[in-house]
């Protein structure tokens, strides 16, 4: 830890270089932004911040898949036009639902063109999503069978049952999404003695035992003071940071922040400006320039500056350069927002996350959020830090005022998976799932490289996006997959760019080297069905030799 | 296709322009020199500011590097949170022991549950927790996914079509979080622009939506139907105005069927009135109201005999008649459905675990099977406002039909604090002989409209006529001992 600061001192140095060289390139888009900072240009000065080899990958969209890609919208939009015209005409049926004959003269509740893509698009591909299971959400799962007699406007659950699909969509990481051991054990007891629900506010009548033995562990897990938990994730942000920042302070957000930050970030009434993915330039001009010239018009300084990441963005894959942030959060006296919701348990040779996974001080970031919902199998969120921090948000949080606090036996299996993950229940079982997670995602990883598809993220990250970039071929890979027993999570535009429609796995400790061989040998058979082996980088073998001369970069 | 519906139009184009170029090539031999030096000029202009650099405000300013330097040494941030005193009167929660059912423990007091909204005792039903038990044993505890992602259950459809049953809507959709239920439901229809009419006794998760939503919030007193329809005339006349404006302005009236921060009931008869009136759409939160108003428990429309389908959106959480965890909205296809893609508390969060889903709908079950159990509910909470009255010192706040009353203070001390202080020691008064009461919180800074101090004294059918005549009786002496 001491060696931190001559880094910091020698990164702050390079900075002032790299600011000016940041501002040449000011206005790339967001399709080269991806190939802009990956490892090409990443600056010497950084690597002493990493302990180990940072590989992060964007391969760039070939070009002549994002030309077709465009005309596959553009087809899909022209045919929306025209079945929008036959259902107007009532040439063909529509199966909207309409509104109320009473109310036909209200303003209209939506607006037409709102609903075009929804229509037309959306509609064409539904099936692949809100598939319902009905069994654990495990490494294997069973899926309700639904058939649709009106290409997707409805569904009928036939009554048969999918068995044993190979789940590679739910965010298992750690495999404790169980219906047997000693976490559901612990939960049952708990429902026994307890019931399910609070009917009442943290403040008020609703603070259980449960909440303050779980808060505990919560803080020793995670190396900080204090800790609260709250009853839902997305509410934790969103409830949350409302209370740390007001007017006239400044949030500084990753472009891909989850929907919960960006909620929380704009109800705080802060001015909130966003910095390029991952981009550690661009959140250094934003924070120099935040500073030099303070607030818009009255050029007051501002009260502080909160920057706000993640530590795995579910949808990319990658992990947030912490050791950057935190170094730059440090120069400029900047307060750290770090949403752990994907990493914590799924990242570190502890499973503490992003932190441990650098081998950093928690004591750094000021503000430790994550979820319960996925490595621990549970539901519901934490803030983990300061005790002054943890005091105020016990006073101020709209979540432990407002909303019901969480119940018992989600509490409860928290509490027995991170005590199995910590080895306090006087096993190695959370110490071998953490490591059978690590293997898995290098193995997961390493060979869908070597088929040929554009994987992005990072190396180590347990999230998979695998590019489909067409339209078409998001609601084909989808089926195809299923149809060979697998599940996996297809997502297109609004929450990916436009053209760039994934795939996206999320490898869990529970997979068996069979399990993943199956999963993979069915993705490459439908990878050349559909011709999804887009990637133009060496593989077969060359991948090893890439890494090296990666890290021989890094070194020099 | 596209390429021959190109070349046709462009042929039938070139025959137009062609008439167009002569004309324009006549026009120039015939126009004035001034007016060719102008348009010269202006074409130069133009290419001026074409090539000219572009320029952002912020990076005008001349400060060199070093004076950069010395500002950012030079700036210090407020600490990202104040210091809390120690003695903060709510910094330290009462803890409960075990579980927060009819009997509960209190900072290791054995008490009567006077204060979880756990309306119908279903929180304590063996029959739920059995329901649960064996949903935990087929789907284990979390989801580990949002809806869209495999995080859709079997049971969750149940639970939808069981509560659209029970509401006799067409559709209900469910979310994890109570909280998060009507503040995602708000700003998935009403966007920036849109105005939405609002009692200013609304509770802070309907702030939070309105907010998010960035509409036009037009607050009127609490259940004053006369000042909501003056502000209803306002915008008549400002949509006179500019009538193409109003064409798309969308209007809600978000109302809660019975008030958490004042246990009052909303005059639904009168705003179905003004919604067809002034054709404003109807939101209703029932959080307080479901599972305990109507002769089935089905919220305010029952107890008021409104037809359901004048409500546009019902929502209501599963924390308190239901006794589990999440929310609903209810209402037609035609408006709940949008939520599925633009709800963001449903879209972006983990579903609700399964084993909670189950619980409440065996909840239901039980509602459904014995209405009786509202009639009791009713008649208990009528019993407890009575026996409150005219308790020294303080008012009781509500409806008698509600089942969460407010005490407040009849000749307030003059500051919040001490009002506070007063109000707690005859919580923990009551504390101390097994009356568990709780103060109303709520974040001082943040509400509209900040209701005054009280304490909150929540009926359930599992009190018996006994030990509700006790807790009044304590609360008046403590009332009489404290207020002296």
């Amino acid at each position: 830890m001491t060696s931190v600061g001559d880094e910091y001192l020698f990164l702050s140095h390079a900075r002032t270089a790299l600011l000016i060289g940041s501002l040449a390139v000011s206005s790339c888009g967001r399709f080269t932004s991806y190939s802009s900072f990956p490892p090409q240009n990443h600056h010497a000065s950084c690597t002493l911040l990493y302990k180990k080899p940072f590989v992060e990958s964007f391969e760039e969209t070939p070009l002549l898949v994002a030309v077709l890609t465009y005309m596959g919208y553009g087809i899909l939009t022209i045919f929306g036009y025209l079945r929008d015209f036959l259902r107007d005409w009532k040439f063909e049926k529509c199966h909207l639902a309409r509104e109320r004959e009473e109310q036909k003269d209200f303003v209209p509740l939506y607006q037409d063109f709102e609903n075009f893509y929804t229509r037309n698009l959306y509609m064409r591909i539904r099936d692949n999503w809100n598939r319902p299971i009905c069994s654990v959400p495990g490494a294997k799962m069973d899926l309700v069978e639904r058939v649709t007699p009106d290409y997707n406007w409805t569904f009928e659950h036939t009554g048969n049952v999918l068995k044993d699909v190979i789940n590679m969509g739910s965010y298992n990481y750690l495999g404790f999404a169980e219906n047997t051991g000693t976490c559901a054990d612990a939960a049952s007891e708990c429902t026994v003695k307890y019931g399910v629900g609070v009917s009442s506010t943290r403040q008020e009548i609703g603070n259980l035992d449960k909440h303050e033995e779980l808060e505990k562990l919560v803080a020793g897990f995670l190396g900080v003071e204090s800790s609260m938990a709250f009853g839902m994730g997305f509410a934790t942000n969103s409830m949350n940071i409302p209370a740390l920042t007001g007017k006239g302070c400044l949030i500084l957000s990753d472009e891909l922040n989850h929907a919960s930050l960006v909620l929380g970030a704009r109800l705080s009434g802060s001015t909130i400006r966003v910095f390029k993915h991952n981009n550690m330039q661009s959140l250094e001009k934003l924070l120099r320039d935040a500073i030099v010239h303070g607030q818009p018009r009255t050029h007051r300084p501002w009260k502080k500056i909160l920057i706000l990441v993640e530590g795995i963005y579910s949808m990319e894959g990658s992990i947030v350069r912490l050791p950057e942030v935190i170094a730059l959060k440090k120069k400029y006296e900047a307060y750290l927002y770090l949403d752990e919701a994907h990493s914590i348990g799924a990242l570190g040779p502890r499973g503490r996350g992003v932190v441990d996974y650098f081998g950093l001080d928690p004591s750094d970031v000021d503000i430790m959020m994550g979820t319960f919902t996925k490595s621990f199998g549970a539901a519901g969120g934490y803030i983990g830090g300061k005790k002054e921090l943890i005091d105020y948000l016990r006073l101020h949080s709209h979540s432990a005022i407002h909303a019901t606090s969480m119940s018992p036996p989600i509490t409860q299996q928290i509490i027995t998976s991170m005590k199995c993950i910590m080895g306090e229940d006087g096993t190695t079982l959370g110490q071998e799932r953490l490591c059978q997670l690590s293997e898995n995602t290098t193995y997961f990883r390493r060979r869908l490289h070597e088929m040929g598809f554009i994987i992005y993220g990072n190396n180590d990250s347990p999230v998979v996006p695998l590019m489909l970039y067409m339209p078409a071929k998001i609601g084909a890979f989808g089926r195809e997959m299923l149809k060979r027993n697998i599940g996996t999570v297809v997502v297109g535009f609004p929450a990916t760019p436009i053209i760039e429609s994934r795939a996206r796995f999320c490898v869990s400790a529970a997979h068996t080297r069979e399990m993943l061989d199956k999963a993979l040998n069915a993705i490459s058979e439908v990878g050349d069905l559909l011709q999804l082996k887009y990637s133009r980088k060496n593989r077969h073998g060359s991948e090893g030799t890439d890494c090296f001369s990666f890290l021989e970069s890094h070194q020099d | 296709f596209e390429l021959l519906f190109h070349s046709r139009d462009s042929v039938k184009m070139a025959a137009g322009q062609q008439w167009v170029l002569v004309e324009m090539v006549q026009a120039f031999y015939e126009a004035p020199a001034y007016h060719l030096i102008l348009e010269g000029i202006l074409i130069l202009w133009i290419i001026r500011l074409l090539f000219s650099k572009t320029y952002k405000l912020q990076e005008r300013s001349d400060l060199t590097e070093k004076e950069k330097e010395e500002l950012i040494e030079e700036w210090q941030p407020e600490p990202l949170v104040p210091l809390v005193s120690k003695d903060h009167p709510s910094l330290n929660y009462d803890v409960v022991t075990g579980p927060p059912s009819h009997r509960i423990i209190v900072n290791g007091k054995e008490c009567i549950n006077f204060a979880s909204f756990n309306f119908l005792g279903l929180l304590d039903s063996e029959r739920v927790k059995l329901k649960a038990l064996s949903s935990l044993k087929k789907y284990g505890v979390g989801t580990c996914g949002p809806r869209g992602f495999y995080g859709t259950f079997d049971v969750h459809l149940e639970l939808e079509e069981r509560l659209a049953k029970f509401m006799r809507t067409e559709e209900a959709i469910i979310y994890s979080y109570g909280f998060a239920t009507i503040a995602s439901a708000i700003p998935a229809y009403s966007k920036r622009g849109d105005i939405v009419f609002v009692d200013e006794a609304a509770c802070f998760s309907i702030q939070k939506g309105l907010q998010a939503s960035r509409s036009f919030v037009k607050y009127f007193k609490h259940n004053d139907m006369e000042d909501l329809e003056r502000l209803l005339k306002e915008q008549e006349i400002e949509d006179q105005k500019n009538p193409r404006k109003a064409r798309v302005i969308r209007r809600f009236i978000v109302v809660e069927g019975l008030y958490i921060n004042t246990a009052d009931i909303c005059p639904l008869p009168e705003l179905v009135k003004l919604k067809y009136k002034y054709k404003v759409r109807i939101f209703l939160e029932e959080s307080m109201s479901f599972g305990v108003l109507g002769e089935h428990g089905r919220g305010v429309t029952e107890h008021f005999g409104v037809n359901i389908d004048d409500i546009d959106l019902i929502s209501a959480n599963m924390e308190n008649a239901l006794a589990s965890i999440g929310g609903f909205c209810c209402g037609r296809s035609f408006v709940i459905d949008h939520q599925r893609l633009s709800g963001q508390g449903y879209c972006f969060s983990a579903s609700l675990p399964p084993m909670l889903a189950s619980a409440a709908i065996e909840a239901l079950n039980i509602m459904e099977e014995d209405p009786g159990i509202f009639r009791v509910l009713q008649d208990k909470c009528k019993h407890m406002h009575k026996a409150l009255q005219g308790t020294p010192g303080l008012k009781t706040v509500g409806e008698p039909l509600t089942p969460a009353l407010h005490l407040q203070l009849e000749n307030s001390t003059g500051s919040r604090t001490n009002d506070l202080k007063l109000l707690r020691a005859i919580v923990d008064y009551s504390l101390d002989r097994q009356i568990a009461l709780t103060l109303a919180r709520y974040l001082d800074k943040e509400e509209r409209f900040l209701p005054p101090p009280s304490i909150r004294v929540v009926v359930t059918v599992e009190q018996t006529q006994e030990e509700m005549e006790k807790a009044a009786q304590c609360i008046r002496e403590a009332a009489v001992k404290i207020l002296k």
